[in-house]
């Protein structure tokens, strides 16, 4: 099990690796501007746009620049471990910025995981349970609904409902916790029902197809054969079964996620990774490119590693070696 | 006489399809007895398992079901659903057909034995997981203490049979309905798992009902036999009525598709043609579409099972004295083959 992690990890690192020199490497070829050029202001001199191009490292063909990129990540920089360069833009260490956004990003994606998971799941299990019923017909409604609604109507929809016209929820923007939970939660809580609406909508058809397939199995009527009551057979037997694929889906959902949920953070206007990342592309900005890209394939590496650890647990017939 | 455990009278179980009614078990009677086995035979299709998982109350709500099924006084068919489920597992148990699929893959084989016990007697769990690890002891397997921490992943086919009868025995209840135990295992495992079938049979001195489309395993372990067609019995008698004086032809075919060591024949005799549709099932007796000696009532009026000058009921149309001639040619057509 140790050995079977450890090369997990290793393989994240070379996940990393990978994905960051994809980065460079379409940073580079891209038919963009210089960004020294952009940095330099209205009318550069040559000389200052080179003396510029030294600053930032640009003067080096691109391999060597990632080549430094990568000692610096590995090894940390002037800014301590890892060490991820300052950004192009405000000469600040990206370092502070990604992780002060990541926190953002990751408030955002706990709050709707468990909102999906807290609608999915329960509303996957009824609409199992009362099959080709009213109340299921109106979930897996619910569910298509959510499937097709786009996040950026449903987010301004919500906007324009509970902030515009009841007015009864804050609009747009960021608070944080410590500097008063009430509006931290009351500002969350449209971003965090608007993003998870689709991943609940999936979740509650995911958990219904895999209930009904294991309601099927042999080893439920085993259950049944037994006399247990039907609440344990479906609980304790048919659930049990049916919710380690879920498992595997919410690793990987939320892994991806803390990399930075852009259009929901866009429609509510928090600072977090998607929004950075945007805006970064935007400026050419290198370093905090390559950061969110870092962080967002640690996270979704990381995650399916949990993910396949946890199942090892879950699933007796699962064994790592 | 031996008493009576279980009396089903003229049960029919039928399920609305997109398709039209599927009459799965179409009028059947019998009864089973304690210490004695009843062998029910047919082909896959042929009822045998719907007939006793509606006895065990494992049919899904949209099936209709009528007749009686009367188990130690009490007609299950009209007791509150609760009641039926708390004689399920404790009155009576269920082997199935596959092992492999039968056991739930994520709890330990003692857990869920211990669970069994738990869910009719209020016993802790330390008490019930003793009991557990005592009937797998008593069904054969080895270091029962430590296999029963075991995931059914790391049992072999033949253990988990043994271990699926050890849950549905844990109880000591008074019928035990096996369907189809030996059809997924090895042959040399099957004769173990009959055995022990009959070693608990006596101990414990319960009903055994045996599901099989195997004539052979009902011949060394069974009293009595039913064999179905097409959700009807063909033919319903003592083990050595049906075996030796076979009055059905359907039943005639079963016997002669056995291969045997002493016959040894260029091909196997199958019967030839398909199941019948239960939507829609040939009229008159099922079985004329596929019968080699049908003549002019057999797609007329449904013969009945009843006594029709033989030693046991049956339900053919043919004169007692052509169905003695025909088997005892056929009889002898086999006898007669090249060894």
């Amino acid at each position: 099990m140790t050995r079977y992690v450890i090369r997990r990890l290793l393989y994240v690192i070379l996940v990393i690796l990978v994905i960051t020199f994809i980065s460079y490497v379409v940073f580079f070829l891209m038919p963009s501007g210089n960004p020294a050029v952009q940095f330099a202001g209205k009318s550069p001199t040559k000389a200052l746009i080179h003396q510029i191009e030294k600053q930032f490292g640009l003067n080096h063909p691109w391999y060597v620049q990632y080549g430094i990129f990568v000692k610096h990540l590995f090894l940390g920089d002037q800014y301590g471990w890892p060490g991820f360069g300052e950004s192009y833009n405000t000469r600040e260490p990206v370092k502070n910025e990604l992780f002060s956004r990541a926190w953002v990003t990751f408030q955002l994606a706990v709050g709707a995981a468990v909102v999906w998971l807290a609608m999915g799941i329960p509303i996957g299990i009824v609409s199992a349970l009362r099959r080709r019923t009213l109340i299921d017909r109106a979930s897996m409604g619910f569910a298509l609904f959510g499937v097709s609604a786009p996040v950026f109507v449903l987010g301004l929809l919500s906007l324009w409902i509970f902030w515009q016209h009841l007015r009864i929820l804050p609009g747009t923007g960021y608070t944080s916790f410590s500097s008063n939970p009430a509006e931290w939660f009351l500002q969350f809580l449209q971003p965090w029902v608007v993003l998870s609406l689709l991943f609940a909508a999936f979740y509650a058809r995911m958990v219904r197809g895999n209930l009904l397939e294991t309601m099927s199995e042999d080893y439920i009527r085993t259950a049944r054969a037994k006399g247990l009551p039907e609440r344990r057979v479906v609980f304790k037997h048919g659930l049990r079964a049916s919710l380690t694929p879920v498992v595997t889906m919410f690793g990987m959902d939320f892994g991806l996620l803390l990399g930075g949920a852009i259009i929901t953070e866009t429609v509510f206007n928090l600072p977090g990774l998607g929004t950075y990342v945007v805006q970064a592309v935007n400026d050419q900005n290198l370093p905090a490119v390559v950061g969110v890209v870092v962080l967002a394939a640690f996270f979704v590496a990381f995650f399916n590693l949990v993910v396949d650890i946890l199942y090892a647990y879950l699933d007796p017939r699962v064994r790592y070696s | 006489m031996a008493e009576t455990l279980l009396e089903v009278k003229d049960l029919k179980v039928q399920f609305d399809t997109p398709d039209g009614v599927v009459k799965a078990v179409d009028g059947v009677s019998f009864t089973v007895e304690r210490g004695q086995t009843l062998g029910v035979v047919g082909e896959s299709g042929s009822g045998k398992s719907v007939t006793f998982m509606t006895v065990m109350g494992l049919i899904a709500g949209n099936a209709r079901i009528s007749g009686e099924i009367i188990f130690e006084g009490r007609d299950l068919l009209k007791l509150p659903p609760a009641e039926v489920r708390a004689i399920r597992g404790d009155g009576m148990g269920m082997v199935f057909q596959d092992p492999m699929t039968s056991l739930h893959p994520m709890y330990r084989v003692g857990d869920q034995i211990v669970e069994a016990i738990r869910a009719h007697r209020d016993i802790d769990r330390k008490e019930a997981w003793d009991m557990a690890v005592e009937m797998l002891r008593k069904v054969g397997l080895p270091r029962p203490e430590e296999r029963a921490k075991d995931y059914p992943h790391e049992y072999s086919g033949g253990m988990r049979q043994r271990a699926m009868i050890a849950m549905a025995m844990v109880l000591n209840p008074d019928l035990l309905i096996a369907d189809e135990p030996t059809t997924a295992l090895d042959v040399t495992v099957q004769a173990q798992i009959l055995e022990l079938m009959e070693q608990l049979k006596s101990e414990y001195n319960c009903g055994v009902v045996l599901i099989t489309h195997d004539l052979g395993v009902v011949a060394d372990v069974s009293q009595k036999v039913m064999v179905m067609y097409a959700g009807r019995a063909a033919e319903y008698g003592t083990r050595d009525q049906v075996f030796n004086t076979p009055l059905h032809p359907y039943t005639w075919g079963l016997l002669e598709s056995i291969p045997t060591v002493e016959r040894r024949v260029e091909r196997l005799v199958p019967i030839e043609g398909t199941p019948p549709s239960l939507i829609n099932p040939p009229r008159g007796c099922a079985f004329h579409p596929r019968c080699p000696h049908r003549f002019e009532p057999c797609d007329g009026e449904r013969p009945e099972l009843e006594m029709r000058g033989g030693d046991h009921p049956d339900a053919c149309y043919l004169a007692i004295e052509d169905k003695r001639r025909l088997w005892a040619e056929r009889e002898q057509r086999r006898q007669k083959e090249p060894a």
